[in-house]
C-alpha cells in the first residue's frame, strides 16, 4: 500500500500536504481501497471554520457513506470541484488529483499532533 | 425421478426414521443488517464471537475483506463491489451462502402442519419443487422470509436467513404438532449461490427454476436449486461443509473462461435491491406484515389457518397505514440509505429502508415505506440527506430491468 514519506496523517485515514500556511487534505490509498468505488463526494463549504476532528465532508462509496475531518483547527479555503463530476478520481489517485479540500491553518503548531508515515504504516499494518 | 432419490444429500447418509433429532448447537446471534456493516471509513473486524463459514480461509487466501454478518464473518466484497455486480448480470458470480440455515421438517402430519405455520401454500409444491413463503408471528409481522422445498412427499427443506435460523428454529419447535419432527442441519452443509446468464454454460442439466436436484460434482453429492437473490438466471447449491473448498475452487477453475467472479455481501445487496427483492431486517421484520411490503402474493388467503391469517386479512381489506415502495432519485447526487426520512410537500411520510447506488443504472435507488395514500407508482417525493431534500419519484418493480 502506497504511503508516501512526505505527508502526514490522522488516525481517520487523511492524508496532510503543507503548502506554507495552508494544508491540502486527501484520503489515504489505504482507505480508499477499503471503501472502492466512491460514488459521491459532499465538498464543504468555502470559508467554512472547522476544528481539528470536525467532520466536513463526505465520502460515499457504494456502500456506506464516510466523514471526513478536519485534520486541524482551520478554514476551508479551495475544494476539489472535479470530485463533483469524476468521484472515482479518489480511488485512481488518491494523493493526487484526489485530494478533496485545502485549509488555512490557524496555528502550524497543531501538525505536531499528526502522524508521519512510519507511524500511520504502523497503524494500517 | 422417484421420491426417494430426492436429496438424499440433506437427510443424511444412513440417517433413518429412528434417529433422535436435535436442534445443534449455535453460537448466539444477532440480526444486523448490511446497513450496520460499514461503521466507519475503515470497517473494524471484530473477530470474536463469530462464526467462520467452512469458506473463510478460502475467502481470506483470496483477499476478500470479512465483516461481521448475522453473528457470521463475511466476504462484504473481493475487489469493488460494481466489478462483482457487473460479473453476475453480464457473465457469473458465486457467493459463499455457507451462513443460511437449513431446516428439515418431517413426520406423517408434517405438510398439514407447515401450512399452519407458512403463508404460501405447500400443497401446490410437487416434490423437487420450491417456493417462496414467509413465517409470521400472530400479530401478522415477518419472522423470516424463506425458501420452502418438498423433498419427499412428507419432508421439507426450509432455506431460512442467517440472523433468524435459531429464532425461526424455536418458533417452530414451540408450535410443533405431535407427528412432526423438525431437524436444523444448518451446522453440517455449505452452500454457494452461482448467479449470472453464463451459469448455464457452467452445468449441463439444471433443475427446472424454483426446483431442487440431487447430483454428484466430481465424486461430491451436491443439491442444485435453480433459485437465486439476483434477478439473474442462477442456482443455489448445498454440499457437505467437508466438500466446500474443493466444490469452490472447482467452479471457480471451471468458470475462469466464463469470466467468473467471486463476489461479496456488497454486490449480493446491489443485486437484490435493483430487484426489490426484500432483505429481512432491513426492509422485512417483525412489526412489518407481507401485505404492507407488498408481498401478498406469497399468501394464500385460500388456506383457512394459518398463523397471522386474521390481522393479514383485516390489513387486506382495510388497507395498510404504510407501503413498500421502490424508488428512484430524479438527479445524480447522493446515494439514498436506510433510515433516512421521505417527505411530501415538506410532510414527513416515512422511511428508507433499503438504498445504495445502482451499479447497473449508475443512479441512486432504494425502498421506502410511506404512508399508503402517497405510495402511488409515479408520485414525487423527497428523500432528506444530511439535512437537505433531493428529490426521488416512486417507480414500478423491479428497479433494473435487463434491455
Amino acid at each position: 500500500m502506497n504511503v508516501p514519506d512526505d505527508l502526514l496523517y490522522t488516525e481517520s485515514h487523511e492524508w496532510i500536504k503543507r503548502e506554507g500556511g495552508k494544508v491540502r487534505v486527501g484520503i489515504t490509498d489505504h482507505a480508499q481501497s477499503e471503501l472502492t468505488d466512491v460514488v459521491y463526494v459532499e465538498l464543504p463549504k468555502m470559508d467554512r471554520q472547522a476544528n481539528a476532528k470536525e467532520a466536513i465532508a463526505v465520502v460515499e462509496s457504494v456502500k456506506a457513506a464516510s466523514d471526513i475531518y478536519a485534520p486541524v483547527k482551520g478554514t476551508v479555503v479551495e475544494v476539489n470541484k472535479a470530485l463533483e463530476a469524476d468521484p472515482g478520481l479518489i480511488n485512481r489517485e488518491p494523493f493526487g488529483q484526489g485530494w478533496i479540500f485545502v485549509l488555512k491553518i490557524d496555528n502550524a503548531d497543531d501538525l505536531k499532533n499528526l502522524k508521519d508515515a512510519a507511524a500511520y504504516k504502523q497503524q494500517i499494518g | 425421478m422417484r421420491a426417494s432419490e430426492i436429496f438424499p444429500l440433506l437427510l443424511g447418509p444412513g440417517e433413518d426414521e429412528g434417529e433422535e433429532w436435535k436442534s445443534s448447537q449455535r453460537f448466539e446471534s444477532f440480526s444486523r443488517g448490511l446497513r450496520h456493516m460499514l461503521p466507519s471509513l475503515v470497517w473494524r473486524v471484530t473477530e470474536a464471537a463469530q462464526k467462520k463459514t467452512p469458506l473463510y480461509d478460502e475467502h481470506v487466501r483470496r483477499g476478500a475483506k470479512m465483516v461481521p454478518f448475522a453473528g457470521w464473518l463475511m466476504p462484504v466484497q473481493y475487489t469493488s463491489i460494481v466489478e462483482e455486480h457487473q460479473a453476475v448480470r453480464k457473465n457469473v458470480g458465486m457467493f459463499d451462502i455457507s451462513h443460511m440455515g437449513q431446516l428439515i421438517v418431517d413426520g406423517s402430519d408434517s405438510r398439514s402442519w407447515l401450512n399452519t405455520m407458512l403463508t404460501n401454500n405447500i400443497d401446490k409444491l410437487k416434490v423437487g419443487q420450491g417456493q417462496y413463503t414467509f413465517l409470521l408471528n400472530e400479530r401478522g409481522g415477518i419472522i423470516d422470509d424463506l425458501i420452502a422445498y418438498r423433498i419427499s412427499d412428507k419432508k421439507f427443506l426450509l432455506v431460512v436467513n442467517a440472523s433468524r435460523t435459531d429464532e425461526d428454529f424455536e418458533w417452530l419447535d414451540g408450535h410443533r404438532a405431535n407427528n412432526v419432527r423438525l431437524g436444523d442441519r444448518s451446522a453440517h452443509f455449505g452452500g454457494v449461490a452461482i448467479q449470472g446468464p453464463r451459469v448455464t454454460e457452467l452445468f449441463v442439466n439444471l433443475p427446472a427454476r424454483n426446483h431442487i436436484v440431487d447430483l454428484e460434482l466430481d465424486g461430491m453429492p451436491i443439491s442444485m436449486a435453480r433459485t437465486g437473490y439476483t434477478g439473474e438466471d442462477g442456482v443455489e447449491v448445498f454440499f457437505r461443509k467437508s466438500d466446500a473448498v474443493k466444490f469452490w475452487n472447482l467452479v471457480l477453475e471451471k468458470g475462469k473462461d466464463l469470466g467468473i467472479k467471486p463476489c461479496g455481501l456488497g454486490a449480493r445487496d446491489t443485486l437484490r435491491l435493483e430487484m426489490c427483492y426484500p432483505l429481512n431486517g432491513s426492509d422485512l421484520s417483525p412489526e412489518r406484515n407481507p401485505i404492507e411490503a407488498g408481498l401478498g402474493f406469497f399468501v394464500d388467503f385460500t388456506k383457512l389457518n394459518f398463523i397471522g391469517r386474521d390481522v393479514l386479512l383485516k390489513t387486506k381489506e382495510n388497507g395498510s397505514r404504510e407501503k413498500l415502495v421502490p424508488f428512484k432519485m430524479n438527479d445524480k447526487g447522493p446515494p439514498p440509505r436506510p433510515h433516512y426520512s421521505v417527505f411530501e410537500n415538506g410532510e414527513r411520510i416515512g422511511e428508507v429502508t433499503s438504498g445504495t447506488l445502482s451499479p447497473s443504472l449508475n443512479w441512486g435507488v432504494g425502498m421506502a415505506y410511506i404512508t399508503a395514500p402517497h405510495a402511488k407508482i409515479g408520485a414525487r417525493i423527497d428523500i432528506e440527506i444530511r439535512g437537505q431534500k433531493f428529490p426521488a419519484t416512486i417507480e414500478k418493480k423491479p428497479l433494473y430491468k435487463k434491455s
